[in-house]
């Protein structure tokens, strides 16, 4: 009950951030002094092209982009009605790109979930190989165990990732014949789901997955050590071994609980460093995800595109964190029991 | 007969150092009550952990043999395996904390907490284990047993928390039970009905003890042998009757003169002179807003002060008593100017007879300024008081740069000066805080406070975290900065034997209420108000003679509305304090 009442709470407050950052996001975009269109236009009026002039004045009232910021933003996001009535984010209309001349939702269309299956996967990844390794290396501190895979985490937070991708696919591709780039195999892209094409797209994800993971995941490790090593030193810890634990069993009921909060804190900030950081990753790499889209779009000022972009990943982190935040209220009862009356 | 545990040659070292415990040997008897005596250092915990294998990680058993006979079958502790050591861990020998408050996960229900033992050993169901824990949470004191089972640590108080432990330690009926300074940390009143409890239990049970403690007092209530530790040594063994009453051995003897204790004769202490007085409080009230987290429902009020009226003269000693939550610390605080009273309260601090007294709860800034060179603090904990990156000479000048007195040199000196007043030499300043004893430390805490020269410390129970031969020290020294600076003291502390000591006045609280207030010579030989009598009756005696009088405790520290009639006190009618004869004022009914 309490757990119910809190996650709707959460997710209002959630809604009202969005809001939020649907403002900043505009205001930013919109700093830079001209637009995708005013550019054009001079360029075109430099250049005495007077036909292309006329069809970018045409996409400017067409989009709104003759009147006021605040106006807008309003028809940007769908509050107010455009010359072709209620047209925006919140009626499913995301916007025209200029740079590539389509709709907004036929650029972003596959990426979006593609984007997402990426970073689910390397934040999966992230959390199968630093859960154990961390609590290990604690368990075993100052052993070989220890030193070995701090030091495997620290190559793989040194390491640029783009090399590690390169690395990767050069030796993934020769010694286990994994895929190189993309992904998927190019035949099944625009093709309906299909069970070959779940699989190319999961052996595609390896490479792109360890190399995204990499780092995130020996930054955690090492922040779990510290903190398992901080709650071993505690007096519950002699407790529970002093009633005849086994040490195994010991570890991950007590010390383990407690040093999981800051462990669970951690997905929100996870998702947007994983989406921002995976660009350049992307790029090399050759995965059609959303971070390349980006980069172009804000190179060239196309700012429905951008803009569009900017609020996937702002919600992809506002649920990340939400998650979080009712992931912990289950796990801690000190969070969840403050100020219920003793 | 072999003993129920028997601890031969025991030695204990650190890496590659010298052994901590050297060559220690006692029995324990089954159903006996064997008391570890000593101080900090002197090896007695970890002696009694060697049993069941609990020490630091670079500790190792060196030499000697631990030897567990009970019905169960005889073992060899030191060199069974792991496996098999977690069998007796718990199951045959149990063990109990210090520190109530953190020896139990936070995030784990009480009730799965103590469970756990039974499932371990026994291999239990849930529903079981269950019956069987509620049933021992009866009988620890739990007013409702099955509430307890399913709430958190933090829900419990600290009383209760060791209750909790207990059960924990008590629900397998182990034959051996450790308890390492198991009420330590509790409050006095807490503690008699904490040790009270473990002996009844060992009463039914027939379980031996082996009780760790620093305090000869808890000694004299529940033990029947004693081991005298110092340095990993044992200093004195035996009876307890014989060494309690005539020790032989001399550093038992410097043990026993170190404790402080309530006096028992009778005397008629002098009332605090009413000139001159270097602060007063008048109808100082403070009150706390607990937003409650229901809409609905109102916010809780909590009272930690209720009309509180003190006066300190100058050059004397007024302490506060009370325990945890009793409002004590607050008025200090308010005293000290780093808490406001609730409109109405006044604070007037006069730092010398004929000046204008600073009217500590609406100062301006400069006059802050000019108060806090008068005022200073010594704290409870020289461990955390003391900026561990800073050299002591550093720690020791701040306040002369914040307050901007003096030239480096002249700064240098006074620090210098202050570290000789206070027992220390002057070679140590270049030292960090690491390098320093808890009773230097404190020492140091006290020279910091005198470096502006104050008229007035607020100690807030500066001896509490400290072994008694220590404490005695800090002590006397306390007492020889007074006499030589004619200093005044606002002395917190929950501790009656060390008030008794070094107050000249007495003010008794209770739920931010001024129970009583009294010399200390009339206070204790004639308390009036049935709270007074709990905290004297529940502080243990090292007089084999004088066990501490539970029934009075239990009347005493209970609620209010337990008390008789004319003591009674609720929300919204409160007895005023009454002087009953001379300088002795109780809150009662007349």
């Amino acid at each position: 009950m309490v757990m119910l009442r809190y996650a709707v709470y959460r997710f209002f407050t959630m809604l009202l951030t969005l809001l939020v950052v649907s403002v900043l996001i505009f205001v930013i975009i919109n700093l830079p002094p001209g637009d995708y269109l005013s550019n054009q236009i001079a360029e075109l009026q430099a250049s005495g092209q007077s036909a292309g002039v006329a069809k970018a004045e045409f996409l400017r009232t067409e989009y709104s982009l003759d009147r006021s910021l605040p106006e807008q933003y309003l028809i940007w996001m769908g509050f107010w009605p455009g010359p072709h009535g209620f047209e925006g984010l919140l009626q499913g209309n995301y916007g025209w790109s200029f740079e590539f001349d389509r709709p907004v939702s036929e650029i972003v269309g596959d990426t979006l979930w593609l984007t997402v299956v990426v970073n689910l996967a390397a934040i999966l990844f992230v959390y199968a190989v630093a859960l154990p390794l961390g609590v290990i290396a604690a368990a075993r501190s100052r052993t070989w165990i220890d030193y070995t895979s701090a030091f495997v985490g620290y190559l793989g937070l040194a390491t640029p990732n783009f090399l590690l991708a390169l690395i990767l696919f050069y030796y993934g591709h020769r010694y286990f014949n994994l895929p190189i780039g993309g992904l998927m195999d190019p035949v099944y892209e625009g093709q309906p789901m299909s069970w070959d094409k779940l699989k190319s797209i999961l052996l595609h994800l390896i490479v792109p997955t360890f190399v995204i993971g990499t780092s995130g995941a020996s930054a955690m490790m090492q922040r779990l050590r510290a903190n398992m090593l901080d709650e071993l030193g505690k007096p519950y810890v002699e407790t529970a071994v002093a009633k005849g634990m086994a040490p195994s069993r010991m570890l991950t009921k007590y010390p383990l609980r407690v040093a999981f909060n800051p462990f669970v804190a951690d997905i929100g900030n996870l998702l947007p460093s994983m989406v921002s950081g995976s660009v350049l990753v992307s790029v090399v790499l050759g995965l059609q995800t959303i971070g390349p889209t980006l980069l172009t779009a804000l190179k060239t000022q196309d700012q429905f595109l951008s803009a569009f972009i900017l609020m996937f990943v702002a919600l992809l982190t506002l649920i990340g964190t939400m998650i979080s935040d009712i992931l912990l209220v289950m796990l801690d009862p000190r969070i969840r029991y403050e100020g219920r009356e003793a | 007969m072999t003993a129920l545990l028997s601890v031969r040659d025991l030695s204990i070292g650190f890496g590659a150092g010298e052994s901590v415990v050297q060559k220690v040997s006692f029995d324990v008897e089954a159903g006996q009550t064997l008391a570890l005596v000593g101080e900090s250092g002197s090896g007695k915990t970890i002696s009694c952990r060697a049993a069941l294998r609990i020490l630091p990680r670079t500790a190792q058993i060196r030499s000697g043999t631990i030897t567990l006979n009970d019905s169960k079958g005889t073992a060899e502790l030191t060199t069974i395996n792991e496996r098999q050591m977690r069998g007796i861990r718990g199951n045959r020998i149990s063990m109990i904390f210090q520190e109530p408050m953190r020896s139990l996960s936070p995030l784990h229900k009480i009730g799965n907490q103590v469970s756990e033992v039974l499932w371990l050993h026994r291999g239990a169901s849930e529903a079981d284990a269950r019956k069987e824990v509620l049933t021992q949470f009866e009988r620890v004191g739990f007013p409702d047993p099955k509430r307890a089972y399913d709430s958190y640590p933090f829900e419990l108080s600290g009383g209760m928390r060791q209750r909790a432990m207990i059960a924990m330690a008590m629900v397998s009926k182990p034959e051996l039970l450790i308890a390492d300074e198991p009420t330590t940390a509790l409050d006095v009143t807490t503690q008699a009905q904490v040790l009270g409890l473990i002996k009844e239990l060992q009463r039914e049970t027939g379980m031996a003890l082996i009780l760790v403690t620093h305090d000869l007092g808890v000694v004299a209530n529940m033990a029947e042998q004693v081991v005298v530790m110092h340095k990993g040594r044992i200093m004195e063994a035996g009876a307890a009757a014989p060494i309690l009453t005539e020790p032989a051995h001399p550093y038992t003897k410097q043990l026993f003169d170190a404790a402080p204790a309530i006096p028992d004769q009778d005397a008629v202490g002098l009332p605090m002179p009413d000139e001159d007085l270097i602060l007063e409080m008048v109808d100082v009230s403070k009150t706390y807003t607990m937003r409650s987290s229901k809409g609905w429902k109102a916010d809780k009020l909590i009272h930690a002060c209720r009309g509180v009226e003190l006066k300190l003269a100058r050059g004397k000693t007024l302490a506060i008593v009370g325990e945890s939550g009793s409002g004590k610390t607050t008025a200090a605080r308010i005293a000290l100017g780093a808490e406001l009273p609730d409109p109405g309260g006044q604070v007037l601090f006069r730092s010398s007879p004929d000046t204008d007294p600073i009217t500590v709860h609406k100062m301006s800034k400069g006059e802050r300024t000019a108060f806090q060179r008068k005022a200073q603090m010594v704290f409870q904990d020289p461990y955390s008081s003391l900026s561990p990156r800073m050299r002591i000479q550093d720690a020791m000048t701040e306040p002369l740069e914040i307050h901007k007195l003096g030239s480096v040199s002249e700064q240098r000196d006074k620090a210098a000066e202050m570290l000789k007043r206070v027992g220390l030499n002057t070679d140590m300043l270049k030292r960090y805080p690491h390098a320093f004893s808890g009773g230097q430390r404190q020492r140091l805490s006290i020279a910091r406070a005198m470096m502006l020269d104050p008229a007035m410390i607020v100690c807030d129970e500066p001896t509490s975290a400290l072994d008694v031969s220590v404490q005695e020290q800090i002590l006397t020294l306390l007492e020889h900065l007074q006499d030589s600076l004619n200093l005044s003291y606002l002395f917190i502390s929950h501790d009656l034997a060390v008030v008794a000591r070094i107050a000249d006045e007495v003010a008794v609280m209770r739920q931010g209420l001024v129970v009583e207030q009294a010399p200390p010579e009339t206070l204790f030989y004639n308390p009036r108000h049935p709270y007074t009598k709990a905290l004297i009756a529940a502080q243990p005696e090292p007089d084999i003679n004088r066990p501490i009088n539970l029934k009075l405790v239990a009347l005493g520290a209970g609620s209010p509305d337990s008390w008789e009639d004319a003591f009674r006190f609720s929300d919204s009618v409160i007895p005023s304090l009454t002087e009953m004869e001379p300088g002795h004022k109780v809150r009662c009914h007349v």
